[in-house]
């Protein structure tokens, strides 16, 4: 049996105080140990940011790249070595800003990869200039008149792209947080996890409390995670109203993952295959077609 | 018999099929036995503007297209007003009757004009596109090539299109050959006459290259489209089901390369391609590759920039970029095949290199390397001779039998060994863009951070043992002692014989492997060497730039050409002469 423990390593986090970081650190290792994958069967691909060094604090398998990659990175690790989990985990800044184009692209490809996005809504490491979630007219020194721009609905934008899993957490929610990742870990596809943090340091509107008194779960409301309609429409709440929908938003388990429909990938996975798949004799059919 | 040396040039629209047909003229003539080089020269247009293509055929291995041709293939009006001027004395305009050969431009002019009913036999058998066949086909009758090499490669390369298809292009090229003998025979000058030969395929660089990677093991390709490097991942992409390789074409460049970080780590043979805006993007992402110690390939196709530049052609233009983009410093190995067969070696050795060093190789080649056609001996392409090494890699046995694996640790090469992700239990480790520990975990350490750039460079120390000294050619002594690198290596070639045809020993130092750069085997073949002419297609002189500050040698003479075109031997030829 995995535990929590098993995921443990002697480097403290240079996180702040009472960063919501550590909620998503716990609720994480609480997953894996749930779920029962050891740290050499999950892959962590990681960006840059504050959140992103979620793997320098734990043991498991990682590649901490480089901001706004990871979803590629992910990617072609996943269609390189398909039987370990491979998940994501970086800032809204570095997925849906830097990263955006691959955001887009990872949820229409489907490709069977967990996107855990540590939403704080502010850029913390880089010390509080504003992000791709800021609220509109949000001040900082790189918006010294106030975010002129929206921002980003990163729940409506997967849906829209086609994602399979769409779902939003809370790092205060440690539990229900580790929930939605164990279930987005057992998703075929791709699965969005957008997780709302708070920056204590950088983005103080937005405290515990704030988000404490917004949030609920759509599945005590009666939601129906299987109608992509009422599912946008619970997305398109957030940002823009009032009310923050939490939990399970949009899954639909009827679409095949992109590497399930490669071909070369219906066996074996492709690290497991040799390098050269055919006997030699057969290479000289790739000499006929040049004579 | 007397030395067969012919050019010949098909000039149309695009849409006329002026690059297929130059592509099939060339394979027929290396059925028949011919040493043959062909060379695009197209507009990225789909439909209109003026392409043409020139295809050399000889009875010795030719790299590289003349100023002049001999025969003129001229599917529109356009193509006869663009290239009646290089037609040599007694050239042949071979066209249908409905092209415009206006008389005053022919008057005063060796040229002999052959204009049949071509559109009209096309149309008979099927439709006018074909009028290109029938125009192949005349060619053919009056060179007197066989027909029998015209009438197997329209039988191989229309099959996909139907049996009909075959079958009317078939009896186009047959009523069109025909006429050569009823109504034109003794027209032309030139015989080309099919011999025996040994099995040669028709080949340009990308394809071999493409071939020599998946032949090298390449489990992994991803990349977007560039010209002149698109036709590298459409091979791959081809071949991907039935040779067990996932091919991705990425969302962007910057996709691209980090999937190909993201592959290599995860232990497949991962390889990229691009040209010089895509590699742009991509990096940053290289330099993820360098600092994880990750192994990936990438083929530089370039052409002339900056930004968009001349897109459809070609360059050298992007040495200094494959040898120093990065931000900060890491290891790399750059190589730059000049033929197919070298590409095809690049292919494998580059896969190799990026294993057994763990490092980021760059395979440089240009638009003109990338399309042109070149017949190469069937044996140069043997897969019994391909040869697999991975490097230091530890096994389930050996993570077995060590405490803690450290996937950074220091070793006297550098190369520390490598247990795949996923592996084992004892595989978990971090990997980090950041500066890190032996354990993979980040640092700002200083000590360590020096320890590790060194530990990281010194792997140059074991790549340095796979780099092959510059190829030679030509006399040991000599007058002129040309310098050539990557795709200026086949009319350096011919200006070289031709130098000593015409009574000036010259010779000729190649550069194919540039980085690490082989000092001492530069040194030592230089010593002695009279008059150094640099020959490369930049304004800047990149390669004499990187010769000097690796040896110290200058050279005496520069020999530029940044015009989008590729070298002759003519213009080499022209430039010698000039103080």
């Amino acid at each position: 049996m995995v535990t929590v423990q098993d995921y443990a390593i002697d480097i403290p986090p240079t996180w702040c105080p009472g960063c919501g970081d550590f909620g998503i650190w716990n609720a994480l290792k609480r997953a894996f140990a749930e779920a029962d994958i050891a740290p050499h069967e999950v892959m962590m691909v990681t960006g840059i940011g504050c959140g992103s060094k979620m793997n320098d604090y734990m043991h498991v398998t990682g590649l901490h790249g480089l901001h706004g990659r990871p979803v590629p990175i992910a990617t072609g690790f996943k269609l390189a070595n398909q039987d370990m989990k491979v998940i994501c985990v970086h800032g809204d800044g570095d997925g849906y800003g830097e990263g955006g184009n691959h955001f887009l692209h990872a949820a229409r490809r489907n490709i069977g990869i967990v996107d855990l996005i540590e939403n704080n809504h502010v850029y913390g490491l880089t010390k509080g200039q504003y992000s791709p979630t800021s609220p509109s007219g949000f001040e900082t020194k790189t918006s010294p008149q106030g975010a002129l721009e929206k921002p980003v609905s990163p729940l409506a934008l997967a849906i829209s792209q086609g994602a399979t899993f769409v779902a939003r957490g809370f790092s205060m929610d440690i539990s229900r947080l580790a929930s939605l990742i164990v279930e987005a870990l057992g998703h075929r596809g791709y699965a969005l996890i957008d997780v709302m943090q708070p920056c204590v340091t950088f983005m103080r509107a937005m405290s515990y409390e704030w988000y404490r008194e917004r949030r609920y779960y759509v599945e005590d409301e009666d939601h129906d995670p299987g109608d992509r309609m009422a599912a946008m429409e619970r997305a398109l709440e957030f940002p823009g109203g009032d009310r923050i929908p939490m939990g399970i938003i949009y899954r639909t388990e009827s679409e095949a993952s992109y590497e399930g429909k490669l071909p070369t990938l219906q066996e074996k996975a492709l690290v497991k295959q040799p390098l050269q798949t055919r006997p030699l004799e057969d290479y000289d059919e790739l000499l006929r077609e040049f004579i | 018999m007397s030395t067969t040396d012919v050019s010949f040039c098909i000039g149309g629209e695009a849409g006329q099929g002026v690059q297929s047909s130059g592509a099939g003229f060339a394979q027929a003539m290396t059925r028949g036995g011919l040493h043959v080089f062909g060379t695009p020269s197209y507009y990225s247009r789909i439909r209109g503007g003026h392409n043409f293509f020139i295809i050399r055929v000889s009875d010795e291995p030719v790299y590289a297209v003349k100023d002049k041709i001999n025969v003129l293939l001229a599917l529109d009006d356009t193509s006869v007003l663009e290239h009646i001027d290089d037609l040599v004395t007694e050239g042949v305009i071979v066209a249908d009757e409905g092209v415009e050969v206006p008389e005053g431009l022919v008057e005063g002019r060796a040229v002999r004009v052959v204009q049949a009913p071509l559109a009209d036999i096309a149309e008979e058998h099927g439709s006018s596109v074909m009028m290109n066949t029938a125009t192949l086909a005349l060619t053919a009758g009056l060179v007197g090539f066989d027909l029998q090499h015209i009438l197997s490669v329209i039988a191989d390369n229309f099959a996909a299109l139907g049996e009909d298809i075959v079958k009317a292009n078939e009896q186009v090229a047959k009523d069109a050959y025909a006429l050569a003998g009823e109504d034109f025979s003794d027209i032309s000058t030139w015989r080309v006459e099919a011999r025996q030969a040994p099995e040669r395929l028709i080949i340009d660089v990308n394809h071999a290259f493409g071939m020599g990677c998946l032949m090298g093991g390449c489990k992994f390709v991803s990349g977007y489209p560039m010209t002149p490097a698109s036709s590298v991942l459409e091979y791959m992409a081809q071949h991907a089901d039935a040779w067990g390789m996932v091919v991705k074409h990425a969302e962007d460049e910057l996709a691209a390369v980090n999937m190909c970080v993201g592959a290599g780590h995860a232990g497949v043979r991962a390889m990229t391609c691009t040209s010089g805006g895509g590699f742009d993007l991509m990096t940053e992402g290289l330099s993820l590759a360098g600092m994880t110690e990750t192994p990936v390939v990438v083929y530089l196709a370039q052409r002339p920039g900056p930004a968009t530049g001349l897109a459809t052609r070609t360059a050298q233009g992007d040495l200094n970029l494959a040898l120093y983009a990065s931000h900060g410093e890491y290891p790399r190995v750059v190589l730059a095949p000049h033929t197919p067969e070298e590409a095809f070696r690049c292919g494998q050795r580059a896969l190799n290199i990026a294993e057994k060093y763990q490092c980021v190789v760059i395979v440089l080649s240009d638009n003109y390397n990338a399309n042109s056609l070149w017949s190469v001996d069937a044996g140069e392409f043997d897969p019994q001779q391909v040869e697999i090494d991975r490097g230091k890699m530890l096994d389930e046995e050996a993570l077995e039998a060590i405490d803690v694996y450290h996937r950074y640790a220091f070793t006297p090469d550098g190369v520390s060994p490598r247990a795949l992700p996923g592996s084992h239990p004892q595989a978990v480790y971090l990997a980090t863009g950041n500066e890190h520990r032996e354990n993979g975990h980040i640092t700002e350490d200083p000590e360590i951070s020096a320890a590790m750039l060194d530990k990281r460079m010194r792997k140059l120390d074991g790549a340095r043992t796979e780099i092959q000294a510059p190829f030679t050619y030509g006399p040991s002594e000599a007058e002129i002692t040309f310098l050539s690198w990557g795709s200026s290596y086949g009319p350096v070639h011919e200006a070289m014989k031709r130098c000593n045809a015409g009574g000036t020993p010259a010779n000729m130092v190649h550069f194919v492997d540039l980085w690490p750069f082989p000092v001492e085997e530069t040194k030592e073949i230089l010593d002695g060497a009279r008059e150094l002419i640099d020959v490369e297609g930049n304004g800047t002189a990149q390669f004499a730039s990187l010769l000097y500050g690796q040896t110290g040698i200058e050279v005496d003479k520069k020999i530029l050409k940044y015009d989008g075109r590729p070298f002759t031997p003519e213009y080499i030829m022209e430039k010698i002469k000039e103080a």
